[in-house]
């Protein structure tokens, strides 16, 4: 397989121009969590209106793939209700598990995440910001470390 | 990528290549390329032949039976650690206690001879270089027995700070455990001044031997050390060979490390004792194999020479850093290659080292990326990761060259 499997344009223009990479003010919901493997750390900010995630937002470092993993999630699931973006975690996580052949329509930008199944220890690194959003959700917060094996 | 005529100070390492089966194999369509000895070396035909061998021709309990297959594979178990002994320069072979390597035989220690012997207020001294099973086998002796543990910190260069060492050992200090060579930083520690400093107040010295052991000509006498723990699958031998090194007063007076078969002298409802040292510590069914070819990983090495392989490391490393530098990487650790070894961490163009691995890959070249199990040398200088290039006897400057290649693909690929 080529190397443009994985980095695709999508994963380096994400990485490199990562969207909504900012604290949202008045985020009721907010969760962190890093990896200590590899260092990579994500903080996820949610602004909920109306039942729907209005302004989602992340803070981070770490590789190519936590980040624009994180950057694309940002774009993918603004402006859902919950139910969708958990929706969204499931599909994502099903994809990186192999379980789940994306299709474009769903998936869109994120398609370019599926080259990461290859590479087995980097799977958590791709996974690692729906984690945090899917904690940050469920309300816990602070969640440090918690991806390690 | 052909091998040129690499003749290294002693090491004709285009020949030796060819012991090595799995240097023949191609990763994506490329000859590997594989820089990550460090975290388990390749194995010669020799190796690999031995442990067969022992399966195919002398397969039986060691220390067991009374017939003639068991007592070959007693014989040949017996004339492996008989070779550990002479490798290090042990006074016996008694002194050498098989184990599964480095983690195991420090874990002992911190068994046998730390919970038996330490108490509340004493002081174990580390490092801020040493391996993670260099710390927290000792973060659990020192929560069982109220030990509290002290490390040395570290300078800029990525050598031990030894300025405030007289602060550092004191009269509570019962153990130094030191790395002989840091996996990280590749720095080789003053061990023979550490261990004068830390019998001078009656300290015993442990010395991770991990990466000391497979890189460099290792005396235990002339070094002094009271342990040297050795992993066989970093220095040709198969996995889960190994054994730690003790001086005989230390293993008699220590207590018994795992119980079972073998381990006893006689064993009575209410207690049991001890079999002889090193027998002491080796229960149940020990890995006769894999010690049987760490034998044959040793002939290979001392057929090499110490001397020549040591040569060699030290060239590759000084040529691999000066490449690296050239190329714009930031190396951490000394950089004169007389006090370090072969395992270079560096950190390039910003690339994360995640990235970089999983790019070099795709040219075939096999390098690690992480924290190493060196999360505090990682925190010491302020990076999340590191990536690792670590060299052996098979590894030449083409390869090296290649490493830097495939950085600078990576480099553009992010940079572009």
């Amino acid at each position: 397989m080529a190397l443009d499997d994985i980095y695709k344009e999508v994963i380096l223009d994400h990485y490199k121009s990562p969207r909504n990479k900012r604290e949202v003010p008045g985020a009721e919901l907010t969760c962190s969590k890093n990896n200590p493997l590899c260092g990579d750390e994500i903080t996820v900010f949610v602004h909920e209106e109306d039942g729907k995630l209005v302004e989602v937002g992340f803070l981070g470092q770490g590789c190519s793939i936590s980040q624009s993993s994180a950057s694309m999630m940002t774009e993918a699931v603004s402006g859902a209700t919950r139910e969708e973006a958990g929706e969204m975690i499931g599909r994502i996580r099903g994809m990186m598990a192999g379980e789940v052949e994306p299709d474009e329509d769903a998936f869109g930008e994120l398609v370019a995440l599926k080259g990461v199944v290859k590479y087995p220890v980097r799977i958590k690194c791709a996974v690692l910001p729906w984690d945090v959003l899917q904690e940050a959700l469920a309300g816990k917060g602070e969640a440090e470390g918690s991806a390690a094996h | 990528m052909a091998v040129t005529e690499q003749r290294s100070a002693g090491l004709d390492v285009a020949r030796l290549r060819a012991d090595f089966p799995i240097l023949e194999r191609t990763v994506n369509g490329r000859p590997l390329v594989y820089l990550d000895s460090a975290a388990t070396s390749q194995k010669p035909r020799q190796v690999i032949d031995a442990e067969a061998d022992f399966y195919a021709n002398h397969n039986a309990n060691a220390h067991r039976g009374l017939y003639q297959l068991a007592e070959e594979a007693t014989e040949l178990y017996e004339a492996a650690r008989g070779d550990l002994a002479r490798f290090i320069g042990a006074p016996a072979p008694e002194t050498i206690v098989f184990t599964r390597g480095t983690t195991e035989s420090t874990n002992l220690v911190a068994h046998a001879w730390a919970r038996r012997f330490l108490t509340e207020g004493d002081e174990i001294l580390l490092t801020d270089m040493e391996h993670h099973s260099n710390i927290v086998p000792w973060q659990l002796a020192a929560r069982d027995t109220g030990a509290t543990l002290h490390y040395i910190p570290l300078t800029d260069d990525g050598l031990l700070d030894l300025s405030d060492l007289g602060s550092l050992l004191t009269e509570r200090t019962k153990l130094l455990a030191v790395t002989g060579m840091s996996n990280s930083l590749g720095t080789l520690p003053p061990l023979r001044q550490l261990t004068e400093a830390a019998h001078a107040i009656g300290a015993l010295v442990l010395v991770d031997g991990a990466q000391l052991v497979p890189h460099v000509p290792v005396d235990v006498v002339a070094l002094d050390v009271d342990f040297l723990t050795i992993s066989g699958h970093k220095m040709l031998g198969p996995t889960a060979s190994g054994g730690l090194y003790g001086k005989a007063e230390h293993l008699e007076a220590m207590d018994a490390f795992l119980g079972g078969g073998h381990m006893i002298e006689e064993v009575f409802h209410d207690h049991s004792t001890w079999n002889a040292v090193p027998y002491k510590f080796e229960a149940g069914t020990m890995n006769i194999a894999q010690e049987v070819g760490l034998g044959a990983a040793i002939d290979y090495l001392e057929a090499l020479g110490m001397d020549a392989v040591r040569a060699h490391e030290e060239e590759i490393t000084a040529y691999a850093i000066g490449r690296l530098t050239e190329a714009g990487a930031r190396v951490f650790g000394p950089t004169d290659t007389s006090i370090r070894g072969g395992a270079v961490s560096f950190w390039y163009r910003d690339v994360h080292p995640h990235d970089l691995a999983t790019i070099l890959n795709e040219e075939g070249v096999a390098i690690r990326a992480g924290h190493h199990c060196n999360q505090l040398v990682m925190r010491r200088f302020g990076v999340p990761a590191t990536a690792r290039a670590s060299f052996y006897v098979y590894n030449t400057n083409d390869e090296v060259d290649a490493l830097v290649e495939a950085l600078a693909k990576a480099g553009d690929m992010f940079d572009g």
